[in-house]
């Protein structure tokens, strides 16, 4: 079913549709932290107290997609250099765009942003303090939880931390801006008459996803510049005070 | 018209090949790229110079026999235009020209400008064609065809095999030429007992044949001298996975 260089693209268009699928109700997700504490910290809490199966079910399978897609590119790659194995002397371009040129430049580096982000905030083994945050915050009665707010407004106060968050958003906007209409490409849900329309779609949806994921590091640099106040000033600086 | 050719020279598909650098006055605007390189050979042969070899056939823009990349654009820089068809008034006086072959894996060049093509003509005998009793010419009435398949398959099937789809792919991909052969018959009434069989067989003597694989650039149907739509791919897709689904399941 995926031998062919057809089927390759299926793989490719099915596992980024559910990463596609996955980074917006992430992104939704953590929007909740501009809500305050209670709302991130109670919603993390529901997350990691979901049934095993469920839980691991699920990031086992985001794994895969992760892996599949990350390997079926890699394959692709090499047949795509070994197929046009000298460039044109004047090699130039009509109709691609940049995001589109870079697919395997931008999902690089995203692997790399995905195994630093699972390091620092999941497996927390960039700062292990990090495990130390307990609150009662948006708790269930007679409960500590994991005090997710201020582990973010902690992690994001790095600024390199932030600035490479940002950035590796950016990458990934670039990267759905093509990824998103070439999942239908690729599957053959797509025609000339709704080409632009689903170009338009992605695009629109790569930049909410860029804009959604980069407001919370924005925030926490412009507050820890004093160049806005968003967060209560004495939850921003307690993870300060722990580092 | 004066111009500098920078011209792509190949012994033989074993040899490195290099380019050559020709000046060639007096070329007029009127004539075609292709009579401007006849003009550069009755130059070069004058002068004791083996001419450069290209391919060209009809000179009308029909056959696909013509190649070249011009600029680094396959067929020149103009849209929906085959070599022949490219006029040297789009050029400059006293412009540099880069005049390369058709660069692929599934493409061996053959000698200077000329590439061995024949890995299209293995897609096509894989399911590029309909099985008919031969016999006398069917009543034109007796099977209808709907008015958008109609056009639809006559869009895919104005491919003329040219391969600068391949050309144009950063990835030499030959998905548009396949799309648009197997996409040809199988929007058409004729091409639906074979079509399964069609889509595997010719993606199979595609992928055989070292082409590389779709990106969805769309840089071929912007290269494409006959304008054949990004949809046929789409479409290839969509009948690859039936075909491949309805196989697990048979």
């Amino acid at each position: 079913m995926f031998t062919s260089s057809i089927g390759k693209k299926y793989l490719m268009a099915l596992t980024g549709f559910v990463l596609i699928g996955f980074v917006f109700v992430h992104m939704a997700g953590n929007l909740q932290i501009l809500m305050g504490p209670e709302k991130i910290n109670a919603y993390a809490h529901a997350l990691q107290s979901l049934p095993m199966p469920i839980l691991w079910g699920s990031r086992i399978f985001l794994l895969v997609c992760v892996v599949l897609h990350a390997w079926t590119a890699i394959v692709l790659i090499r047949e795509n250099r070994a197929a046009r194995p000298r460039e044109n002397d004047v090699e130039v371009t009509k109709r691609a765009g940049l995001s589109s040129l870079k697919m395997g430049l931008t999902g690089t580096i995203l692997l790399f942003f995905i195994v630093f982000h699972l390091l620092h905030f999941t497996v927390r083994a960039v700062y292990p303090e990090y495990d130390d945050l307990m609150t009662t915050v948006g708790a269930p009665e007679g409960m500590e939880v994991h005090n997710v707010y201020s582990m973010v407004l902690a992690g994001f106060q790095h600024t390199w931390v932030s600035v490479f968050y940002v950035i590796s958003m950016f990458l990934l906007c670039g990267h759905l801006g093509h990824g998103f209409s070439s999942v239908f490409q690729s599957l053959g849900i797509r025609s000339e008459s709704w080409r632009n329309k689903i170009d338009w779609a992605a695009k629109g949806y790569a930049w909410l996803i860029f804009l959604g994921f980069s407001i919370v590091p924005i925030l926490v640099i412009g507050q820890k510049f004093d160049l806005i106040s968003f967060f209560e000033p004495s939850l921003f600086s307690e993870p300060l005070a722990m580092r | 018209m004066n111009l500098i050719l920078k011209v792509w020279r190949q012994d033989g598909a074993d040899d490195e090949g290099r380019f050559e650098t020709h000046q060639i006055n007096g070329v007029s605007e009127d004539s075609s790229f292709l009579e401007m390189m006849d003009q550069l050979n009755e130059q070069l042969l004058e002068e004791g110079n083996e001419p450069i070899l290209f391919d060209h056939d009809c000179r009308e823009g029909v056959c696909g026999t013509c190649s070249l990349t011009i600029n680094g654009f396959a067929h020149g820089p103009e849209n929906s235009t085959t070599t022949c068809q490219l006029h040297m008034r789009k050029f400059s006086d006293g412009e540099t020209i880069t005049v390369e072959p058709f660069r692929a894996r599934a493409f061996p060049v053959v000698r200077d400008l000329v590439v061995d093509r024949s890995a299209f003509d293995r897609i096509t005998q894989a399911g590029g064609f309909i099985t008919v009793r031969t016999g006398s010419a069917p009543d034109g009435n007796a099977l209808p065809v709907p008015k958008d398949d109609s056009d639809k398959a006559m869009d895919a099937a104005a491919c003329i095999g040219c391969g600068a789809c391949v050309a144009s792919c950063k990835n030499a991909s030959a998905m548009l030429f396949t799309a648009a052969k197997a996409g040809h018959l199988n929007l058409l009434p004729q091409g639906q007992a074979e079509k399964d069989k069609r889509v595997l067989s010719m993606v199979s003597a595609m992928d055989k044949s070292g082409f590389g694989n779709c990106r969805n650039y769309g840089e071929c149907s912007a290269a494409c001298p006959k304008d054949i739509s990004l949809d046929y791919i789409a479409k290839l897709n969509r009948d690859h996975v039936k075909a491949k689904i309805k196989k697990i399941f048979a």
